[in-house]
């Protein structure tokens, strides 16, 4: 049940580069990594790309194939024709550091910006949450950093300009998720919108509609957010938490 | 001449799954200078791919629990060849190590009363297991990720840098340990990935938590990164590795389609409610209740099921049993011709849960989304196939139980890099708290050396010389052979010759056949690419190239000692010594280098165990030691008080020689007492 299907990949540097067409081998139930690590063992063993887990939990293998953000790990050979090429390319947002491994340190720098969970003076063990209380974090809490959603939002997909101010989609639903934690005593309601440009978001979607681990990214945590910042105080969590005698602290956390 | 960078460190861990970071957040907090170097990037370390949750006795779920029980299962877990007194920190220390995990913005799974909450796991007399859903070691790693942040937050406050006291190096990978004239380690050597830039990171004290060696073999649940590196590192630095023949191979790997096969399905499955059927639809596992274990397994499918709710009155089911039991159950039902299609068995939860599909789908999210989209299965309506894999290496190096100190003064290692704590045989869940628990122990033994020191060890020129020249040798070999050929042979090999079920011919054949490997490793070649130093920017076939010596040695390791311990038992299973022996289980195997430094060969000795603390033995019942101590060893028998003196005096004998490690632990045994 193999067949040889043709492929364009693209290689080169920051620089400069091409698309190089390949003809390899395809067996049952592959997924593009599968095809590209046969690429490096029998035609190009320079070719690079980051993987790690191969098995969609460590987000390290995203990339386009035929022009859609994902992860190369989980992308099943069957969805496209025989005949039909496939064609594979770095994620566009971050610098090309060779082939298709992209740059992606402006996110580790965002991660940097955000103020970190604040527990005040909880003692080990003490912690009491409900389950209902802790699940809408763990939702953000189940991103595993593939910044696909970060690569596809058109606020930095093509103006590097903006990189500077605004945090993305992973990174404002990051403090989202701090918000919502029934433990965390800080509020960042105002950084989200004065240092991390929640402004800039205009709920398209595009970030919810890629990320792997279906995360429901702008509908249940940038939408909240922007509710939280215009001062809609009805929040159901805000208001469990108040019963729960977990009150947040009311003043602004500066950035980090 | 190569461009080399250098840094200076007081403490280097090399790695950044569980164990790395909670070294590091350690060193950090005492103060150290600290870098956390690894291959990946920073938060994807193989740990996120830990699912099933962190072993910690807690008592939350079932309030019978305690660090005694947890003990006391880890121990049968590994069938009492565990370094004892890592079984003991560990299930002492577990819960603290958890709640501290909450502290730094972890969200697990909550109990009605909103305490972490706990699940079954095999071989763990309670519901241990803290958990988020199915992405336990996710969750872990982002946790120590953010807490790291959080420290370069309080630095970049502080210093107005990020990095001034702990510093990631991403993507970086190191191939030497260096030492100096005195044998003390004085940093190590390596190479940006991005780059191809050497770089020596000078640090008089080295944290090693590399994790396994998962990649020497074919069908495995372990990511690229499972190569060996650190179990490689310390032998070629002088350090020793302990039971190397301890492999385990995971009851439930996928084995279908072949592209995925090895990739882990977790415990968890089995815990909620799975159960494993043959072709035949038979509950194969009620026929392979070993007789150690005949207490504590159900001996019908209805007491089993009574169990999950009910665990204080029934029996837990068979299909609970310890990893090695549940592998060896399935392999011979596949050879018995009763396997499912692709050569696995049947492992189903349909019509298992209460809440039907939905509860699936709710308490199995990761499991359910990998076979929808790897297999095109619907594990809510279809069964799934799973197979044995290589999964975790028991063995690793020996290591002071209360610091982490390896032979090598300076040297520390934690996490799976390290052994002992598993004994035979790993519990699910022990590895997640083992990390926390041990790594914190690294970080700070670490540190205290670094304080005792009087003077920082210099590096000296000749040993960067000669890594650098190791580095280069694939791009100055003419005609050198394609590394991916001889890993795909290597990767065979051990698959077939030193996989779940051992004969001594066969490991015979494996040592002749790592022996021709280890020539074309030597041989094998790669030309420089367009970008980086010298043309090795992100070279991934120079980079398997460096990797394949790791491999070839801890395979040799492997090998050997699976060759030498004549007896099954945990994760070393012998066609041809079929039995636990008493008398094996006495020794430890310990693998060093010897040989032409410039083409070094894994030598064996065997080492006796040191005996079991008498408070702690003293937890189990006589009739179950029997079953695993000889008549010597056993608690108030005659002759016990003197053999258990006479093994103490070998030991100290053999720790004189070979300096911190055992003598540690010798030390540590008297204050105890
Ligand atoms: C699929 C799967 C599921 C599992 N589920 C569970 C579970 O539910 N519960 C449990 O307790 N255990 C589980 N385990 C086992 C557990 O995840 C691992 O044993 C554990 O994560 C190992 O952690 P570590 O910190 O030792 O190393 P790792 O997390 O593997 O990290 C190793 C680090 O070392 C780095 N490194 C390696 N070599 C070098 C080098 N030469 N230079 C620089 N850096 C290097 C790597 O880049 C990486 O950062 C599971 C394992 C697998 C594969
Ligand atoms: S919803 Fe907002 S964050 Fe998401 S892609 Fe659109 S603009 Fe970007
Ligand atoms: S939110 Fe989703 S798309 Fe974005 S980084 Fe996380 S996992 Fe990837
Ligand atoms: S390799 Fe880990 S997500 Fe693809």
């Amino acid at each position: 049940m193999s067949y040889e299907a043709k492929f364009k990949v693209w290689r080169g540097d920051d620089g400069d580069g091409e698309l190089t067409d390949y003809t390899v081998e395809v067996n049952e139930g592959e997924v593009v990594l599968d095809i590209i690590h046969r690429l490096q063992a029998t035609q190009a063993p320079d070719l690079a790309v980051r993987w790690n887990c191969k098995a969609g939990k460590c987000g390290s293998c995203s990339a386009e194939v035929n022009g859609m953000p994902r992860l190369l790990c989980m992308t099943r050979m069957s969805t496209f024709e025989p005949d039909e090429t496939v064609t594979v390319t770095p994620v566009r947002t971050f610098p090309v550091i060779r082939d298709l491994v992209t740059d992606v340190s402006y996110n580790y720098q965002k991660a940097r910006e955000i103020p970190s969970f604040d527990p005040g003076d909880a003692k080990p063990g003490e912690l009491r949450m409900q389950q209902v209380d802790v699940e809408r974090s763990q939702e953000f809490r189940k991103c595993i950093e593939c910044f696909l959603c970060q690569n596809v939002c058109h606020v930095i997909r093509d103006h590097d300009e903006n990189k500077e101010e605004y945090a993305g989609p992973r990174f404002l639903m990051r403090i989202g998720e701090l918000e919502m934690h029934p433990a965390d005593q800080a509020d960042r309601r105002n950084i989200a919108q004065d240092d991390h440009g929640l402004g800039f978001c205009n709920i398209t979607k595009c970030c919810t509609e890629v990320c792997p681990e279906h995360i429901k990214i702008t509908d249940n945590a940038l939408i909240p957010m922007k509710e939280r910042v215009v001062g809609r105080k009805y929040d159901p969590v805000v208001w469990l938490g108040s019963k729960l005698g977990i009150v947040k602290k009311g003043q602004d956390t500066p950035s980090a | 001449m190569t461009e080399i960078e250098r840094h200076s460190y007081d403490v280097v861990v090399i790695g950044a799954g569980g164990a790395g970071l909670r070294a590091a957040i350690e060193a950090r907090l005492q103060g150290k200078k600290t870098a956390i170097i690894s291959k990946s990037l920073f938060g994807k370390a193989h740990t996120v791919m830990a699912e099933g949750g962190a072993a910690a006795a807690m008592g939350n779920v079932n309030a019978n629990d305690n660090w005694m029980v947890h003990f006391r299962d880890t121990m049968r877990g590994g069938k009492f060849m565990n370094s004892w007194r890592m079984a003991e920190l560990h299930a002492k220390e577990a819960p603290e190590r958890i709640w501290e995990l909450e502290l730094w913005g972890a969200l697990f799974d909550r109990t009605k009363e909103g305490k972490i909450s706990q699940r079954n796991f095999g071989g763990h007399e309670y519901p241990r297991l803290a958990h988020v859903g199915d992405r336990t070691g996710l969750e872990l790693i982002r946790t120590a990720q953010q807490k790291i942040v959080a420290l370069q937050q309080e630095d970049h406050a502080e210093h107005g840098d990020y990095e001034a006291n702990l510093k990631v190096w991403a993507e970086t990978t190191v191939t030497r340990l260096l030492k100096d004239a005195d044998g003390k380690i004085c940093g190590v050597f390596g190479y940006v990935r991005e780059t191809g830039k050497f770089v020596v990171f000078e640090a008089p004290a080295v944290v090693l938590a590399t994790g396994g060696i998962g990649k020497a073999f074919k069908v495995t649940s372990n990511s690229w990164e499972y190569t060996g590196d650190g179990h490689a590192l310390a032998l070629l630095a002088g350090g020793t590795l302990l039971n190397m023949e301890f492999v385990q191979f995971h009851p439930t790997g996928m084995v279908w389609p072949p592209s995925v096969k090895g990739i882990l399905v977790t415990e968890s499955v089995r815990g909620d409610r799975g159960v494993l059927r043959n072709s035949e639809g038979d509950r194969f596992m009620f026929d392979y209740i070993p007789e150690v274990f005949k207490e504590q397994y159900a001996t019908s499918p209805e007491e089993g099921d009574r169990w999950y709710d009910d665990p204080d009155n029934n029996k837990r089911p068979p299909e609970l049993l310890p990893r090695d039991e549940v592998a060896r159950a399935i392999n011979s039902e596949v050879k018995a011709g009763r396997g499912s299609p692709h050569g696995g068995v049947f492992l189903t939860v349909v019509d298992r849960m209460p809440g039907g599909a939905a509860e699936i789908v709710k308490r199995l999210p990761s499991m359910y989304h990998q076979f929808k989209e790897l297999a095109d299965v619907d594990i809510t309506k279809e069964a799934m196939e799973v197979g044995p894999t290589c999964h975790y290496v028991m063995g690793g190096v020996e290591v002071d139980p209360d610091t982490g100190a390896a032979l090598v003064p300076g040297l520390f290692a934690a996490g799976e890099v390290s052994g002992g704590m598993h004994g035979s045989n790993r519990l699910g869940g022990n590895s997640l708290s083992d990390l926390l628990v041990f790594g914190r122990r690294a970080g700070l033994g670490a540190s205290e050396y670094v304080d005792g020191l009087e003077a920082r060890p210099a590096v000296p020129e000749d040993v960067v010389a000669a890594a650098t020249t190791e580095a280069l040798a694939p791009f100055e070999r003419e005609d050198g052979e394609n590394p991916y050929a001889v890993h795909a042979e290597l990767q065979q090999t051990m698959n077939t010759l030193v996989g779940i079920i051992r004969k001594e011919g066969e490991l015979e054949e494996a040592i002749a056949a790592l022996g021709k490997l280890r020539e074309r490793v030597a041989n094998v070649g790669v030309d420089p690419v367009a970008v980086g130093d010298g043309g090795r920017g992100y070279h991934p076939g120079w980079h398997l190239a460096l990797d394949l010596r790791n491999m070839l040695l801890v395979s040799e390791a492997v090998a050997k000692a699976a060759l030498e311990r004549q007896e099954s038992r945990g994760g070393h299973t012998r066609d041809d010594h079929p039995g636990m022996s008493a008398e094996w289980r006495k020794i430890n195997l310990v693998c060093s280098l010897a040989g032409d430094p410039s083409a070094p060969h894994v030598e064996l000795r065997r080492q006796p165990l040191t005996p079991m603390r008498t408070d702690l033995l003293e937890l189990f019942e006589n009739d179950e030691l029997k079953k695993y101590l000889t008549a010597e060893e056993l608690p108030g028998g005659p002759a016990g008080e003197a053999e258990t003196g006479e093994a103490e005096a070998d030991e100290a004998e053999a720790a004189a020689g070979s300096g911190a490690t055992a003598a540690g632990a010798a030390e540590n045994e008297e204050g105890d007492r």
